[in-house]
């Protein structure tokens, strides 16, 4: 067979505004590079084959699983982890505050799929509706909350955004 | 820890890293190519034949690989190939380039209005992380039965342009789903582009599906597709079904509902879809609730694509 082997290819990445590069074999998934070669060990594996959310980056902005895509195919992309959210001096984003205020994690090991996942989704729908809400963190699996104080931040990660905006303008 | 475990441990961790690598990757070892154009794409495509697997969004081959249910094989990811990134269109028909994510044609106004039922299904194709990084024509490729992108190509008899280092081809719906996972794309060919036809004035479709959890696999779903005479009438009806058999599969309905009201006609063809589809049971529905859920699921599909065209028409009269 042609080529089939774990020869390394370069990839270049630019991970929560920083320039990363690393050397991976074709079949290292994106997740795996994430943590185990850039040592961002906040983004979590779950399932590894897409049903449970866990590992859901932002990649050029937008969320997608981290563990259905190779670290190959992401070369040159603009990646965000949840240890890109918080402000660099340490001030909580806005999903971050509204988790800790509604109480909506419990042992955490989803969190971060959540958090990325609603940041971006705040993006395209910024006052969701109950519906929009479920809609929004419908693709992220939790075993401990019930889901009810996640979707509670969702909401209440909305107001905060609001308020930091009148704040700011 | 006893010497016995120790041993154990040692030779287990050894094997583990000889079948897996140094550091745990789920994949097997893999080729890799990124050509840059889509002539460069056929060429690659032709020279690995058998070996060569197109890569799109991956969000089914990943997955397949990890599991290890795909063995070793060289990926062409097609993700630079922005000159498949599209949605025109154009003489009645709506195109989808290979590039293009479902989430990019789910937001595609001009798509939707022309031929409603692509965005009415893209809404139940998985959850909005795996349409943002998944195409269309890719899930039309890879030809699972329980996806809702292959029901609606097969449904509206659209066609995919398929591309090789030799030439094109153009190929219907009708003879595009061989079976599951198998789709008449041959090794060294490239699927570019997918076709559906657009929804005619008189014509309408609803589409409906149930499943154990928001965004999984449909335990049973229904794409319908209604179409009136100038007076009013039913003029034709079929549904596509996903989940219920090897590929999807097409009942035809018109004979069921020829003469009814819409009410009646809704009874009938999910009467006739109950005695017709022939599913299989598995750990998630036994073929016997499949049977009874494609019944009520055509019952819903088809008032609302019936509901559809009554409003299309007269929206058509007022205009028109």
């Amino acid at each position: 067979m042609t080529g089939i082997n774990d020869e390394l290819h370069e990839v270049s990445l630019t991970v929560n505004g920083a320039a990363r590069t690393a050397r991976v074999p074709a079949r290292r998934l994106l997740s795996d590079c994430i943590r185990h070669d850039l040592g961002l060990t906040g983004t979590h594996v779950g399932c590894e084959h897409g049903v449970c959310g866990a590992c859901t980056i932002l990649l050029d902005g937008v969320p997608v699983r981290s563990c259905l895509l190779l670290a190959v195919g992401a070369d040159g992309a603009e990646i965000t982890t949840v240890e890109g959210l918080a402000d660099p001096d340490g001030t909580l984003s806005a999903v971050q505050q509204a988790f800790t205020e509604c109480h909506g994690l419990q042992c955490g090991f989803c969190t971060p799929g959540f958090l990325t996942t609603i940041t971006a989704g705040l993006r395209v729908v910024p006052d969701p509706t109950e519906d929009e809400a479920l809609e929004m963190v419908g693709g992220n699996l939790c075993r401990c909350t019930g889901y009810q104080n996640i979707v509670a931040s969702v909401h209440r990660a909305a107001a905060i955004q609001r308020a930091r905006e009148v704040g700011a303008g | 820890m006893s010497l016995w475990l120790k041993m154990i441990s040692v030779t287990v961790f050894a094997a583990y890293r000889r079948r897996y690598g140094s550091n745990g990757m789920k994949p097997p070892p893999l080729g890799y190519s990124r050509p840059e154009s889509v002539a460069e794409a056929l060429q690659v495509l032709a020279d690995l034949g058998p070996d060569g697997k197109v890569l799109a969004g991956g969000q089914s081959l990943i997955p397949l690989l990890s599991m290890r249910l795909a063995g070793s094989m060289h990926l062409v990811d097609i993700n630079r190939l922005a000159e498949l990134s599209y949605v025109r269109v154009a003489e009645n028909q709506v195109r989808v380039g290979a590039l293009t994510r479902h989430a990019e044609l789910l937001a595609s106004a001009s798509a939707a209005e022309a031929q409603p039922l692509l965005a009415r299904a893209l809404r139940c194709v998985a959850h909005p992380a795996i349409r943002n990084r998944g195409t269309t024509v890719g899930s039309i490729v890879h030809a699972d039965p329980a996806a809702e992108m292959p029901a609606v190509l097969a449904l509206l008899g659209g066609t995919v342009r398929v591309a090789s280092a030799g030439g094109e081809r153009q190929v219907p719906a009708s003879e595009f789903f061989l079976g599951p996972l198998e789709s008449a794309v041959q090794y060294g060919e490239l699927a570019t582009e997918v076709a559906f036809p657009a929804l005619p004035p008189d014509a309408g479709t609803g589409f409906a599906e149930i499943s154990r959890r928001r965004g999984d696999y449909a335990v049973c779903g229904v794409a319908a597709l209604a179409r009136l005479g100038k007076d009013g009438q039913i003029a034709s009806a079929q549904a596509a079904y996903l989940s219920v058999g090897p590929s999807p599969l097409v009942i035809e309905l018109t004979q069921a509902v020829t003469g009814a009201s819409d009410q009646q006609a809704a009874r009938a063809a999910a009467e006739q879809a109950r005695a017709q589809v022939d599913p299989e049971g598995d750990i998630h529905a036994t073929a016997g609730y499949r049977r009874h859920v494609a019944g009520v699921l055509t019952q819903r599909a088809l008032s609302q694509a019936l509901a559809e065209a009554r409003q299309r028409q007269l929206t058509g009269m007022t205009t028109g």
